[in-house]
C-alpha cells in the first residue's frame, strides 16, 4: 500500500502515469507518421510502435496497481482504486486487441494511412481518463477526447461512402450527446456547487434530490445513455458499427463502451449511491429496451455486422440490468461483464474482419458456409465467441452472465432476471445459425477467389482471446477475485450499503 | 468384489474418472490419424463400461441417501463447489449410459463416414455432459452439464444426421435451451432464498435439500421454472413438439442416446431436484393433476400418432412420448411401487427404444429408406434381424417376461390406488402400443416378400450382434429375474416417496404405512 498524494504535482503525475505514458507513445507514433507515410510497411511500423506504446502504458498500470497505490485523504481529479486501475485494465486490453486486429486488416483493404494508430491510442487516452475521472471536468474531457479521435476513425475509410456516413452521423448524435452531458454538468454543479465526484455525493447526502440536481442526473443520464447505445438512444449505433472499418467497430463496442460504462457506474454510485431511488428505475427501463429492443432487432439482420451492432445494444442492456443492482456490489458484475464482453467482442469482430472484404458490410451468413473445412480453428473460436456471447457455460460470457442474474437475485428481484435470461433465449436465435453456418452449410460451389492468408497478429489477437474466454469460463476464480477486489473501492459514499459478500 | 475395489480406492476416484476420462479420451482421437478414431473411441467407451460396472458393488445402496460423495471448491468467491455422488436412481442411469456408448460407437462403425474424427469426439463430449448431469451433486455443476451436453448434440444431429437436420438440431436446441434458462434463474433464486436463511452462499445439492423448508413461499414459481426445463426434455405433452423432429433426424447412435438417456435427464431432473426441493408444490392436488393428466395424455397421445406413422423412426420416437408419460405418472405416484416402476420403465425403455434404434438403424443402412411401405416379408432374408426385432418390440409393448412389463405393471399398480381412474386410461395405453408395433412388425417383418428390392438384404453381420446382444440380453434378464436391479433401487426410491410426504396418502396402500412421518 502507497498512498499518494493527489494534490502535489509529483504525486498526480504519479497517478496518472498510464495515460502519460501512453500519451508519450502516442506522440512518438505521431512523429513516426511524419517520416514514414508511403507505404503499407510504414503503417505497420507504426502500427507496432502503437502497440509497444499500449505494452508500456501497460507496465505502468502494473507499476501502480501492484504499488496498491490509494489517495492521500479523498481522490482528486483523478481516482487512484481498484475499480479504475482494472477499467484500465481493460481499456488498454481493447486497445491492443484493436491494433492487432488493424494490422492486416487496413492493408488489405487500402486504407494504410499511419495516422490511424496515433488515433487509436488517443482514444484509448480519452478512455482512460473517462474511466478514472474523479471529478466531472475530467471525465468531460475524457470523453470528448475519446470521441473526437473515434469520430475520425469511423470516417477513416475515405473511399467508403458508408464509413464517411457513418462518421457524420456519429459526429452529429456524438455532439448532441455531449451537449447534454455537459448541461447536466452544469446543472449537478449548480445543485451541489462542485465538479468533485465524492463532494457532489456529499453536497447532496442526507436530503431528497433537489430539482436541479434530479434535473442534472437525468440529463447526464441521457447523455451517457448516448454513448452506451442504450434504447431509445442507440438509433446512431447500427449505422455507426456498420459503416466503419471493422476494427473501428470492434473498438467502439469494446473500448467506447466499456469506458463509458465505467465512467457512469462511478458517478451513479460515487455521487448519487445515496438516492439510488432516483435513477434505478430510470437504469431499469434503459435495460429493458435495450434487452428487448437490441435482441429483437438483432434477430431481423442479414448483414452479420449490422446484428452484431444490435447484439451490442442488447449486451449495453444486460450491463445496464447489473448497473440496475446498485452500488452494493460495487460494480463487480459489471467489471466481470466488461471482461467478457470485452474479449469476446474483439475476437468476433476480428473473426468477421478475416472471413469478408470491403468492410464486411455484405458478410452474411450464407458467406460463412464451409467456412469449417477452409479454416477449422477460425470456426472453432468463432463458435466459442458466440457461446460466449449466448453466455453459455463453459465460456467467460456464462460467468459474466450469471454474475449479472446473482446480483439481480440477491437484490431480491427474479422479474428482471427472467428478462435478461428470456431475451438471452432470443439472441439464441442469431448466434447460433452463424455456428450452424459455419459447420453445417456446404461449401458454396463458387468458391471465393483464394484468399490471402490471414495476417498473423489478427489470428494471434483471436487466439489468445478465445483461450482466455475458455480457460477463465472453466477457471473463473482469478478474474472474479480482481473484479470483487477492483469493486470493492466503489461502493460510493454510501458506507452504509457497502457490501462485502457477492454472490 | 467389494474387498478388491477397496484396495484399488475405487470410490475415491470413479466418479471423476466417469466424468473426465471421455473428455480425456478426445484427445488422441484429435490427434491420431482418421480411420483409428471409431477404434480409440471404441477402447475409451468400453474401459468406461467396464469401469463402471463396479459401481454395482461399491455403491452402498441400502441407506438409500448419496453416496461416494466428494466435494471439491471450484468457484470458491460464488460458493460453488465441484460436486458428485451417486445413489441407488443415479446408478442405474450411469450404468445405462455407459453400456450405450460403447454399443453406439459400434453401431455407428460403418454407418458414419464422413469426418469420423469430429463424430466420435463429440460422441465422447456428450458423454461427459451426460453422466454429469446424473452425478453432479451441485445445482451449478448440474447446470453446467445440462447445459454443455447441448452442444455435442445440436453438432451430431446438424451434421450427421438427416435430410431436415438443420431444423431439427436449432429446434432442439432451442427448446431445451428456453427451459433451462428460466430453471438458470430458478436455481439462482433458491440458493438465495437458502442463502436468505443460512447466511452462506451454497449450491450444493444436501445443503439445499436440508434447508427446502425455506423455500416454501415460492416453491409454486421455482417448481414451475424447474418442471419447464425437465418437461421440455422429458418431453411431456404439449411440450414434446422437438422430440420427432430431433429423433428422426439424428444419426443412429444420436437417437438411441437421445431416446435411452437423455429423455431420462428430464424425468431424473424431476425425481433428484424438482420434487425433492417443492414437495408441498409438486404434491398439491392441482399440480398433481396437471402432472398426471397430461401424463395421461401424453400415453395415449404418443401411441395414437405414433399408430399412423408411415415411417418407422417416427413411430418409434413418438412411442417415446408415450413412455415416458408413464414414468411421470409413477413419480407423482406417492408410493415405491411407482418411483421403482418409473425408474426400471426408464431403464427398460433405454434398452428397447435404443435398440429398436439400432435396428431401424441397420436396416436404413442396407437399403436407404425408412419407410414401413417400403419393407414386408423380410423375416425370410434376415432371420436375426427379425429375431431381435420381435423380442425388442415386444419388450416394448410390454409383454410379460421382458423388461417393459415390470417397469409398466409397477407404474400401474403403484398409482391405481391415488389415481384409479388415470391408471385405468393409461393402461389402454399399453394396448394401443401392443398395435402400433405389431402392426409394423406384420407389415415390415412378415407377410409376403413382394419387393424385389428386399431381396438382397442381408442378414446381421458379426459387429451387429454384437451390438444387439447385450441389450437383448439385458431385456430378457430384467424381465425374468429383475429383483437385484429393484432391491438396488428400493431404498432410495422409498427415500423419494418419505420426501414427498404425500400430503393426501390414499387410503389402503401398505407402502404409505412405512412412508408416513418422512425424515425431512
Amino acid at each position: 500500500m502507497t498512498t499518494i498524494d493527489l494534490l502535489s504535482t509529483t504525486g498526480i503525475l504519479l497517478a496518472m502515469l498510464p495515460e502519460l505514458l501512453l500519451t508519450g507513445a502516442s506522440l512518438v507514433a505521431l512523429i513516426a507518421t511524419a517520416y514514414r507515410h508511403s507505404t503499407p510497411a510504414d503503417s505497420r511500423f507504426v502500427g507496432l510502435i502503437s502497440l509497444a506504446g499500449v505494452a508500456i502504458a501497460a507496465a505502468g498500470l502494473v507499476a501502480l496497481w501492484g504499488m496498491g497505490a490509494t489517495p492521500l485523504g479523498a481522490n482528486h481529479m483523478i481516482t487512484l482504486d481498484g475499480f479504475r486501475f482494472a477499467g484500465l485494465a481493460l481499456i488498454l486490453l481493447a486497445t491492443a486487441g484493436t491494433i492487432l486486429i488493424s494490422l492486416g486488416y487496413l492493408e488489405r483493404e487500402g486504407i494504410t494511412a499511419p495516422e490511424y494508430y496515433p488515433l487509436v491510442l488517443f482514444a484509448a487516452i480519452g478512455m482512460m481518463f473517462l474511466a478514472g475521472a474523479a471529478d466531472l471536468i475530467v471525465l468531460f474531457v475524457g470523453l470528448e477526447v475519446m470521441s473526437i479521435a473515434v469520430y475520425v476513425l469511423t470516417a477513416f475509410n475515405r473511399r467508403s461512402i458508408f464509413s464517411s456516413e457513418a462518421g457524420l452521423k456519429y459526429f452529429l448524435i456524438g455532439a448532441f450527446a455531449s451537449a447534454f452531458l455537459l448541461y447536466g454538468i452544469a446543472l449537478l454543479y449548480g445543485a451541489s456547487g462542485s465538479t468533485d465526484l465524492a463532494t457532489i455525493g456529499m453536497q447532496l447526502r442526507g436530503a431528497p434530490l433537489s430539482f436541479m440536481a434530479a434535473a442534472g442526473l437525468a440529463l447526464f443520464l441521457v447523455g451517457m445513455a448516448f454513448k452506451i447505445a442504450a434504447v431509445p438512444f442507440h438509433m446512431w449505433a447500427p449505422d455507426a458499427y456498420d459503416g466503419a472499418p471493422t476494427p473501428v467497430t470492434a473498438f467502439m463496442a469494446t473500448g467506447v463502451k466499456a469506458a463509458a460504462f465505467l465512467a457512469l457506474t462511478r458517478v451513479l454510485f460515487e455521487s448519487f449511491g445515496q438516492h439510488t431511488t432516483a435513477w434505478v428505475d430510470a437504469i431499469g427501463l434503459l435495460a429493458v429496451l435495450s434487452m428487448v429492443v437490441g435482441n429483437l432487432v438483432a434477430l431481423a439482420q442479414r448483414s452479420l455486422k449490422r446484428m452484431l451492432a444490435y447484439s451490442s445494444v442488447a449486451h449495453a442492456g444486460y450491463l445496464l440490468a447489473a448497473l440496475w443492482t446498485g452500488p452494493r456490489d460495487g460494480g463487480a458484475p459489471i467489471l466481470l461483464y466488461l471482461t467478457a464482453y470485452v474479449f469476446t467482442t474483439i475476437a468476433t469482430f476480428g473473426i468477421l474482419g478475416l472471413v469478408g472484404r470491403d468492410g464486411e458490410r455484405e458478410v452474411t451468413l450464407d458467406s460463412l458456409a464451409g467456412l469449417g473445412k477452409r479454416q477449422p480453428w477460425v470456426a472453432v473460436a468463432l463458435s466459442v465467441c458466440m457461446l460466449s456471447l449466448l453466455g453459455f457455460p463453459g465460456t467467460l460470457g456464462f460467468i459474466g452472465k450469471w454474475a449479472i442474474l446473482a446480483a439481480i437475485i440477491d437484490q431480491h428481484q427474479a422479474l428482471l432476471a427472467v428478462v435478461v435470461v428470456l431475451t438471452s433465449l432470443v439472441s439464441a436465435g442469431y448466434y447460433l445459425p452463424v455456428i450452424m453456418a459455419t459447420w453445417m452449410k456446404p461449401e458454396p460451389v463458387m468458391t471465393v477467389p483464394a484468399m490471402a492468408p490471414p495476417p498473423r497478429t489478427a489470428l494471434l489477437a483471436i487466439a489468445v482471446a478465445t483461450i482466455i474466454i475458455l480457460a477463465l469460463g472453466v477457471w473463473p476464480s482469478p478474474i472474479l477475485e480482481a473484479a470483487i477486489r477492483g469493486a470493492q473501492s466503489v461502493s460510493g459514499s454510501a458506507t452504509s450499503l457497502v457490501g462485502v459478500a457477492f454472490p | 468384489m467389494t474387498a478388491f475395489l477397496d484396495s484399488i480406492g475405487y470410490g475415491q476416484w470413479i466418479l471423476h474418472a466417469l466424468v473426465f476420462l471421455p473428455l480425456l479420451g478426445i484427445v488422441p482421437i484429435v490427434l491420431a490419424p482418421e480411420a483409428a478414431a471409431r477404434r480409440i473411441a471404441l477402447a475409451v467407451t468400453t474401459g468406461l463400461f467396464v469401469l463402471s460396472l463396479g459401481l454395482w458393488w461399491a455403491v452402498d445402496t441400502d441407506p438409500g441417501t448419496l453416496q461416494l460423495m466428494s466435494s471439491t471448491p471450484w468457484i470458491a468467491a460464488w460458493g460453488i463447489h465441484y460436486a458428485v455422488g451417486v445413489d441407488g436412481i443415479s446408478l442405474f442411469m450411469v450404468l445405462l449410459t455407459t453400456l450405450l456408448m460403447p454399443l453406439c460407437v459400434l453401431g455407428s462403425w460403418t454407418q458414419v463416414a464422413k469426418q469420423q474424427r469430429a463424430y466420435y469426439a463429440l460422441l465422447l463430449a456428450l458423454t461427459t455432459g451426460v453422466v454429469g448431469v446424473f452425478l453432479a451433486m451441485d445445482l451449478f455443476v448440474f447446470y453446467v452439464f445440462w447445459e454443455v451436453m447441448l452442444i455435442p448434440m445440436y453438432f451430431l444431429i446438424g451434421i450427421w444426421g438427416g435430410g431436415n437436420r438443420h431444423y431439427a438440431a436449432f429446434k432442439f436446441f432451442l427448446y431445451t435451451m428456453a427451459g433451462s434458462l428460466l430453471m438458470l434463474v430458478a436455481i439462482i433464486y433458491t440458493a438465495y432464498m437458502v442463502k436468505v436463511q443460512t447466511g452462506i452462499w451454497s449450491f450444493g445439492y444436501e445443503h439445499v435439500l436440508q434447508h427446502a423448508a425455506v423455500l416454501v413461499p415460492a416453491g409454486g414459481l421455482l417448481f414451475l421454472a424447474f418442471a419447464l426445463a425437465f418437461a421440455i426434455k422429458v418431453p411431456i405433452f404439449p411440450f414434446h413438439t422437438w422430440l420427432p423432429d430431433a429423433h428422426v433426424e439424428a444419426p443412429t447412435a444420436g437417437s438411441v442416446l437421445l431416446a435411452g438417456v437423455l429423455l431420462k435427464m428430464g424425468t431424473y431432473g424431476f425425481l433428484r431436484f424438482a420434487n425433492p426441493f417443492f414437495p408441498m408444490t409438486a404434491m398439491s392436488a392441482e399440480v398433481s393433476r396437471v402432472i398426471v393428466v397430461l401424463a395421461v395424455i401424453g400415453i395415449i397421445y404418443g401411441a395414437l400418432v405414433a399408430m399412423v406413422q408411415p415411417d418407422i423412426k417416427k413411430l418409434v420416437a413418438y412411442s417415446s412420448v408415450s413412455h415416458l408419460g408413464f414414468v411421470m405418472l409413477g413419480l407423482w405416484a406417492g408410493t415405491v411401487q411407482g418411483v421403482q416402476g418409473a425408474l426400471m420403465v426408464m431403464i427398460g425403455h433405454g434398452f428397447s427404444t435404443g435398440a429398436l434404434f439400432f435396428l431401424i438403424g441397420m436396416l436404413y443402412e442396407r437399403r436407404h429408406t425408412r419407410e414401413i411401405a417400403a419393407y414386408g416379408g423380410i423375416a425370410r432374408v434376415m432371420p436375426l434381424f427379425s429375431v431381435a426385432f420381435v423380442i425388442v418390440a415386444l419388450a416394448s409393448v410390454g409383454l410379460p417376461g421382458l423388461n417393459g412389463f415390470i417397469g409398466e405393471f409397477l407404474v400401474l399398480v403403484g398409482s391405481f390406488a391415488r389415481y384409479p381412474w388415470a391408471t385405468a386410461i393409461a393402461t389402454t395405453g399399453v394396448i394401443f402400443a401392443a398395435a402400433y408395433l405389431l402392426w409394423a412388425l406384420q407389415r415390415m417383418i412378415f407377410e409376403k416378400l413382394d419387393k424385389p428390392e428386399n431381396e438382397a438384404l442381408t442378414d446381421l453381420n458379426l459387429r451387429e450382434i454384437l451390438v444387439l446382444l447385450p441389450l437383448l440380453l439385458g431385456i430378457i434378464w430384467m424381465g425374468v429375474y429383475p429383483k437385484p436391479v429393484l432391491a438396488k433401487m428400493e431404498p432410495a426410491a422409498r427415500r423419494y416417496v418419505e420426501m414427498m410426504q404425500v400430503p393426501v396418502p390414499a387410503p389402503g396402500d401398505a407402502s404409505f404405512r412405512t412412508a408416513a412421518g418422512g425424515a425431512r
